[in-house]
């Protein structure tokens, strides 16, 4: 029994829908965007093709999408939230039986027209089916064990299935939007206590287990950690990435070499330059400045959905909200923290102006979502 | 429903709570991400910048253009051509087969070629370039360059390389270059970065050698702008290095090229010097080799046909061959004993066929004897007893002094590889090189060059030019580096006796003109140009008393390596020397025979420049001449001064 269902009468009907948008929003998403069309054109050496006008024409396409997802009213998405987790943890099976091969990891349905990864369709769907949840259960049952470990079985089945394929960056990041979630909707501190201190344990327990009978995670994940400890230590091989892109971000300084002059990536020392490793071109050619101002977007975007949310008035939109808000932060700050060698490279990408479609269209759902909710919030 | 709204209005109010902690634990980290970004970008920015530098910036060695040599008249001798090769990058390629299959059809890839080209296709890394071909003509260059469209990773590339457009006709001289290898790098002290480059090519013999400090030049450098992958995007600066400086030779490349042609078929040796100044027009040794074959790198096969030849074609023999000079050395016998003052010019000798000396018999070559000789009749005809007697007077002591002063066993400094030494021996080197005592037999034999005497045939040209002008005349090779004129060898006057020095040029002159001279068959018709020379036979076995009672074993009976070598020197025109010339063929036979025709060719040939016409020659020579003159020039190739040549 939400707030929301006695409130409809309130809500804005028809075109009016529209004034209601939260344009702040909608003009830092696509500021965002624009940086990075912006930077795909230089890694390009000057060029639309292959990466910008492509990246744009996809832009395009998710905010259309974004805006009719905002259109629609928030209690339908709600409803569906059910039937969404329920695809998406199938489709995960699906892929994990099925799916094409790429880079060592299997991740993607092909379905003809785009490449689905079902991960990424599950980081909203999670967002959604947990609103949906805490909208559902009475406030005073959110701290009772059985009524918090069914989230947690909702969260952790589909992290396991993404580490599965194997991707442990993207099971970490599931698993940590979905306890954001909770925390928010109010579980007692010392679930996560406990949590944590499991996960310190676990951790510990993978490194002990290396080179044993009963490993945990594969060889590679466990290179992509000693790289990231010491990057040094290879530098022509794993830790390669990060060596050359700490120097293209470091060789920025405060203004950078200028747009189109980055030398890193134009001479192409950075790797993966127009997807996970772009904004150390953009350090590089717009210096500290540069690179700061797209935090600032980035936090900005943050801001907006965080206090949109506490303006909410029903639980679902709330959590759904933050939820989106959670999972773009993690986006872009594990990004950021990884290109700058604080994390270990888990190939997560920029998100908005790194070169990709599902991740940004899936995003944009998520923000639609986030508009639906500002939209048909009571007044 | 008041404890419902209660309990909505505190799951509100926590969830705000909450909410606004998670925003700020997430500002926190994003503060955290911008400290790093600072701290990285400014902070350290300075250090991450030299990083990125050192990591786009390369400074390669630009090779100088190598310094030309030409003849005295502009004729290029080592020149620089560009060299066109192929090569290949994997990665671009794709499909590599299909790429060397297609390549295979317009270029001569052996099957070995393929197998080469693949493997090292296959160790290399896939963005370095692999040579398909190394110089490939032009018009192979442009059948690859129009089909580039189907043959992705292909690249044609330009670079010089030396070539010697005469071919063999200079090989003794220039000799050639090739690649530095480990023992050329461990003899010079702080090597040249250049010549750690790989391709780079050194001069290895001859003048190439000997002036590779002016011909190299000097490095340039460029730095350039590479991609990770080491591809080179631009260039940032260059700094243009020197080229190496032009040398300009004495040496006429139309007279080298008859002379090479000339001697074709022996194993011989000749040399033209001019009088005047001491140039050296023409230093031949025959047979030759083509230097261009050791730029491109010989082949086991090609370099084993080289040694293994009996004439051995890589000995420059007119420097750098030791040979007994035989009669050639009668002049210094004589021009000895005359400045002594033991003997006049009239005065004569009785020559019966041979000398006893100390319980030896010593042969002159005409058992019969020669009666009673003088100075010109001895010369003229080659007595070899008139001689034993001149150096038993005079002694060796004095006959070495002269032939030292007359350039036998003098090493000129020239810029050529092995110059042999010759050599006029004396009892202290007999001594100290083979402690052994002098005996009075040494003596003898070394009045008519045989024995310890040796003499290379450019020490006997020059011993010809003094004895012609009297003037310590010194061969000159260069006449020019960088454009800057090299002393002359005019030389001084000697300082010799000139009635003395007159009278051996009038029994040279003899020798040639006279009905009875050893070379009148071999004369100038010519009044304007008459030539003086000697005749030389020096024997390389010893004739034993029992094959002389025997009868001497013709020497066209012998194996060839046993024969005797035929010398001669000469210097024409007799009134007012120009040039004088040596001839040596080894184990040719007689020197009146085989290499006074040879000397006397080649000396018309420096007079006029050409082919001298056949008035030049005794009258019933000249159809045998004419035919002679006809089968050279096909032979000779085209070297009038070109359009190329900077003098």
């Amino acid at each position: 029994m939400s707030y929301l269902e006695y409130s409809v009468k309130y809500t804005p009907t028809g075109l009016r829908k529209v004034l209601y948008l939260n344009w702040a929003l909608v003009i830092l998403l696509t500021a965002v965007a624009s940086v990075g069309f912006l930077m795909l054109y230089s890694v390009a050496g000057g060029r639309f093709d292959p990466w910008a006008a492509a990246q744009m024409k996809r832009f395009g396409l998710s905010l259309s999408v974004m805006f009719v997802v905002a259109m629609v009213p928030i209690w339908f998405w709600r409803n569906l939230s059910a039937l969404a987790y329920g695809v998406g943890v199938t489709l995960l099976v699906i892929v994990d039986l099925f799916g094409a091969v790429r880079m060592g990891a299997q991740r993607w349905i092909d379905l003809g027209f785009i490449n689905l990864q079902p991960s990424e369709l599950m980081k909203i769907a999670l967002v959604m089916f947990l609103a949906a949840y805490y909208d559902w259960l009475p406030a005073r049952k959110t701290s009772q064990p059985l009524w918090v470990a069914i989230p947690a079985v909702v969260i952790l089945t589909p992290a396991a299935l993404v580490m599965g394929q194997p991707d442990l960056g993207t099971a970490i990041l599931v698993a940590t939007a979905g306890g954001a979630m909770m925390f928010v909707a109010g579980v007692h501190w010392a679930y996560f206590a406990a949590v944590l201190t499991g996960g310190v344990a676990l951790v510990s327990a993978v490194f002990r287990s290396r080179d044993t009978d009963w490993q945990l995670i594969e060889d590679y994940q466990f290179r992509r950690i000693d790289t990231f400890l010491n990057p040094e230590s290879d530098p022509l091989g794993a830790g390669y990435h990060i060596t050359q892109g700490k120097i293209a971000m470091g060789s920025g300084g405060w203004t950078g070499k200028g747009f189109m002059q980055g030398t890193q990536s134009r001479l192409n020392f950075l790797p993966e330059k127009h997807t996970d490793f772009i904004f150390n071109t953009l350090a590089e050619e717009f210096g500290f400045i540069g690179a700061f101002s797209l935090l600032t977007l980035y936090a900005l975007i943050i801001v907006f959905c965080i206090v949109a949310a506490i303006q909410m008035k029903d639980r679902f939109s709330q959590l759904l909200t933050i939820g989106v808000a959670m999972n773009f932060f993690l986006f872009f700050s594990v990004n950021m923290a990884m290109v700058m060698g604080l994390a270990p490279v888990v190939g997560v990408p920029l998100p908005l102006v790194s070169y990709g479609g599902s991740a940004m269209l899936i995003l944009m759902i998520g923000f639609g979502m986030v508009q639906s909710a500002n939209i048909h919030r009571p007044r | 429903m008041r404890l419902r709204e209660r309990e909505i209005t505190d799951a509100n109010r926590r969830l705000t709570r909450r909410a606004l902690m998670l925003g700020a634990a997430q500002l926190a980290l994003v503060g955290g991400l911008g400290l790093r970004m600072r701290w990285m970008q400014v902070e350290q920015g300075e250090q991450f910048r030299l990083l990125a530098e050192e990591n786009r910036i390369n400074i390669r060695l630009l090779p100088p253009a190598r310094g030309l040599i030409f003849d005295r008249n502009g004729v290029p001798v080592a020149a620089n051509e560009p060299s066109y090769r192929i090569t290949l990058v994997r990665e671009q390629a794709g499909d590599t087969d299909l790429v060397l299959r297609r390549l295979a059809a317009l270029l001569p890839l052996s099957d070995s070629d393929l197998a080469r080209i693949r493997k090292e296709l296959a160790e290399r890394r896939g963005d370095t370039p692999v040579t398909v071909a190394d110089r490939v003509s032009w018009d192979d260059l442009s059948r690859v360059a129009v089909n580039a469209p189907a043959l992705p990773g292909v690249t044609p590339e330009v670079g010089l390389s030396r070539s010697y457009p005469l071919g063999p006709g200079f090989a003794h001289i220039a000799g050639y270059v090739g690649p530095v290898s480990d023992y050329d790098l461990s003899k010079i002290e702080d090597p040249d970065q250049l010549l750690r480059l790989p391709r780079f090519q050194m001069g290895k013999v001859g003048l190439e050698s000997k002036l590779e400090d002016q011909l190299r030049g000097k490095a340039g450098t460029q730095h350039v702008e590479v991609s990770a992958s080491g591809r080179v995007m631009r260039e940032l600066s260059r700094v243009e290095g020197q080229p190496g400086v032009d040398v300009q030779l004495t040496i006429d490349a139309m007279l080298q090229t008859y002379c090479e042609a000339r001697l074709s078929g022996e194993s011989a040796a000749a040399v033209v010097i001019d009088c005047d100044s001491g140039d050296l027009l023409a230093v031949a040794s025959a047979p030759s080799f083509d230097p261009n074959m050791f730029v491109r790198g010989i082949s086991v096969a090609d370099y084993k046909a080289l040694t293994d030849n009996p004439y051995r074609p890589l000995a420059a023999k007119a420097i750098q061959g030791n040979y007994p000079p035989g009669s050639t050395f009668k002049m210094v016998t004589a021009m000895a004993a005359l400045e002594d003052g033991i003997i006049g010019p009239e005065e004569t000798v009785y020559c019966p066929g041979h000398l006893e000396v100390s319980n030896r018999k010593f042969h002159c070559w005409k058992r019969a004897g020669h009666g009673h000789v003088n100075l010109e009749t001895s010369l003229r005809e080659s007595c070899d007893v008139y001689y034993y007697e001149l150096a038993l007077k005079v002694g060796i002591e004095k006959l070495a002094a002269m032939a030292e002063r007359l350039g036998v066993g003098e090493r000129f400094n020239l810029p050529l590889s092995g110059m042999a030494g010759g050599r006029a021996p004396t009892k202290e080197w007999k001594k100290a090189t083979f402690d052994k005592e002098w005996v009075i037999g040494d003596t003898v034999n070394a009045s008519i060059g045989q024995g310890l005497v040796l003499a290379s045939p450019l020490q006997l040209a020059v011993m010809t030019a003094r004895l012609a002008t009297g003037r310590n005349v010194m061969p000159r090779l260069v006449r020019a580096i960088d454009g800057v004129d090299q002393p002359t060898g005019r030389g001084d006057p000697m300082g010799m006796n000139e009635n003395n020095l007159r009278m051996i040029r009038r029994a040279m002159f003899a020798v040639t003109n006279h009905q009875r001279g050893t070379a009148y068959g071999s004369r100038i018709a010519d009044d304007t140009l008459r030539m003086a020379g000697k005749t030389g036979t020096s024997q390389v076995r010893n004739i034993t008393e029992d094959e002389r009672r025997r009868g001497v074993i013709r020497n066209e009976d012998l194996p060839w390596n046993r024969r005797d070598h035929a010398l001669f020197v000469n210097f024409a025109p007799f009134d007012a020397p120009r040039v004088a010339v040596a001839v040596v063929v080894e184990h040719g036979g007689g020197g009146s025979a085989v290499a006074a025709p040879v000397a006397r060719d080649i000396t018309l040939q420096a007079l006029f420049g050409g082919d001298p016409p056949l008035e030049a020659y005794p009258s019933a020579q000249r159809d045998r001449i004419r035919d002679q003159q006809d089968r050279l020039r096909d032979v000779l190739p085209r070297t009038g001064p070109s359009e190329r040549g900077r003098a």
